[in-house]
């Protein structure tokens, strides 16, 4: 299972994403489960709602973070995401 | 106090909410107290309110709403709701009796994010048996319901000797059914199914058959369903880590208000177990005798105080240790590295002997009128 760069990328509704004051950090929710985010990970995954497709991911955080060549490594953690049914796609 | 290594405290993650030990089930593994039928009161709406905020500020996210069946509370709709404004990921833990479709309407537009569901056997006829109650086909429907409404859905079935030989049955029903998770509950041994555990617990022969089975199934829902494979505990020689460690993650509430580091713990002597209307729940987390008791390392005898393995399982299970040795102490005597090793293999022994031969010795079902015995 692996993104299609072709089709827009959304969050699991099976999922919640959310900021954690306490922990200071962004964590996934699921049934009796949890996974602590990092800092980039967590910025991908907010722009995983339905609109975008990988390229304007990337596009979008490579502007963000006044940086380039960031496909590789998005691509690699979307990857890891949609294998572990955070976000999904049509 | 055992454990007066205070130096790192973590903060609470997971709250299990005991709403009320009141059930229309008679499971004979349930894992409340054999006494519960003593503690009949029950928190106001306000106490809970009161605990779930209180909890949420020190970092609680995971709430589980059990019991008990839960759904015995006519405020389980304002209490999922208020758990939502904080920010809580809720978990309702239910037998499914008596959810009606408006009911999981009513929860889902409160902000429940989930819901687990037990079934007892793949079969009516067994299930109706387990649970002591008539309720196969509207757990059936239910199950069906939960998915209908678009929540993430856990169907829990704890295996023993009665169902074991289901596993196929059972993991084909938890596909037919779309669960998004299946938990294959090995039976832990406390409190009722402590007491029925000659009847209950599978030889070695049955339990690796059966996750054999699951494991293979396992591949083949890859994707489709995660498969929770809760281990027998009697059956490794590693003790489990038993509540990722005393006091460093799980906050339970009883239905009456006690806070208790593990569901079993009201079974340990001498723990003084705080109750939330007479302190905070920093208090408690923080400062009680009970929620130190066994933190850190310090309360350890040997062969746990000086072995390279006691930060991975933190010694197992003190309830374990207490129901097997007399010693809560002591090393959980499922590790092979315990003297008291010998405790568990014959408690298998007997229940063993029991399950090849044709005697039969009557389940002993969780209801009031057999809790009030204890």
């Amino acid at each position: 299972m692996t993104i299609t760069p072709d089709q827009l990328i959304q969050f699991s509704p099976l999922h919640r994403l959310q900021w954690e004051e306490a922990q200071q950090k962004y964590v996934i929710l699921y049934p009796e489960g949890m996974v602590e985010l990092n800092q980039s990970s967590a910025e991908i995954l907010k722009l995983c709602d339905g609109s975008r497709m990988l390229a304007q991911i990337v596009a979008e955080l490579e502007e963000k973070f006044a940086t380039s060549g960031l496909t590789n490594d998005i691509t690699n953690f979307l990857n890891v995401a949609l294998q572990n049914g955070w976000i999904k796609q049509a | 106090m055992a454990g007066s290594n205070k130096l790192n405290i973590t903060p609470p993650r997971w709250l299990l909410a005991e709403l009320s030990y009141k059930c229309p089930l008679q499971c004979p593994y349930c894992s409340n107290p054999l006494d519960y039928a003593k503690y009949p009161n029950e928190l106001s709406t306000e106490d809970w309110k009161r605990v779930l905020s209180q909890a949420r500020k020190m970092g609680a996210v995971q709430l589980g709403f059990s019991g008990g069946e839960p759904l015995t509370r006519q405020d389980l709709t304002e209490l999922v709701g208020y758990a939502r404004e904080l920010g809580y990921y809720s978990n309702l833990i239910t037998s499914g009796y008596g959810l009606s479709e408006e009911k999981i309407v009513e929860l889902k537009q409160a902000g429940l994010d989930h819901i687990q569901i037990s079934i007892q056997a793949s079969t009516q006829e067994l299930n109706d048996h387990i649970a002591g109650t008539a309720t196969y086909q509207h757990k059936q429907d239910v199950a069906k319901l939960i998915k209908k409404h678009g929540y993430p859905m856990v169907l829990c079935v704890v295996i023993h000797r009665e169902n074991i030989h289901q596993m196929p049955q059972i993991l084909e029903m938890a596909e037919n059914l779309g669960a998004d998770y299946l938990e294959l509950a090995n039976t832990q041994y406390y409190g009722w199914a402590h007491l029925n555990r000659d009847a209950l617990l599978p030889t070695r022969e049955q339990f690796e058959e059966a996750e054999k089975i699951a494991q293979a199934y396992k591949e083949k829902v890859a994707g489709k369903m995660k498969i929770y494979y809760v281990v027998p505990d009697y059956y490794e020689d590693r003790p489990k880590a038993c509540m990722n460690g005393w006091g460093t993650t799980f906050l339970t509430i009883a239905p009456d208000g006690t806070a208790l580091p593990c569901h079993s713990a009201r079974e340990l002597p001498g723990l003084d177990c705080p109750n939330v209307k007479d302190f905070s729940i920093a208090e408690i987390w923080n400062e009680s005798k009970t929620f130190n008791f066994f933190r850190g390392t310090g309360w350890m005898q040997e062969p746990c105080r000086s072995c390279d393995e006691k930060l991975k399982d933190f010694g197992g299970c003190r309830c374990q240790a207490f129901l097997f040795n007399g010693d809560m102490y002591s090393t959980d005597p499922v590790c092979s590295k315990s003297p008291e090793r010998h405790r568990i293999d014959t408690a298998i022994n007997s229940a063993r002997e029991l399950a090849l031969s044709d005697r039969e010795k009557p389940l002993v079902f969780r209801n009031s009128k057999n809790s009030k015995q204890f």
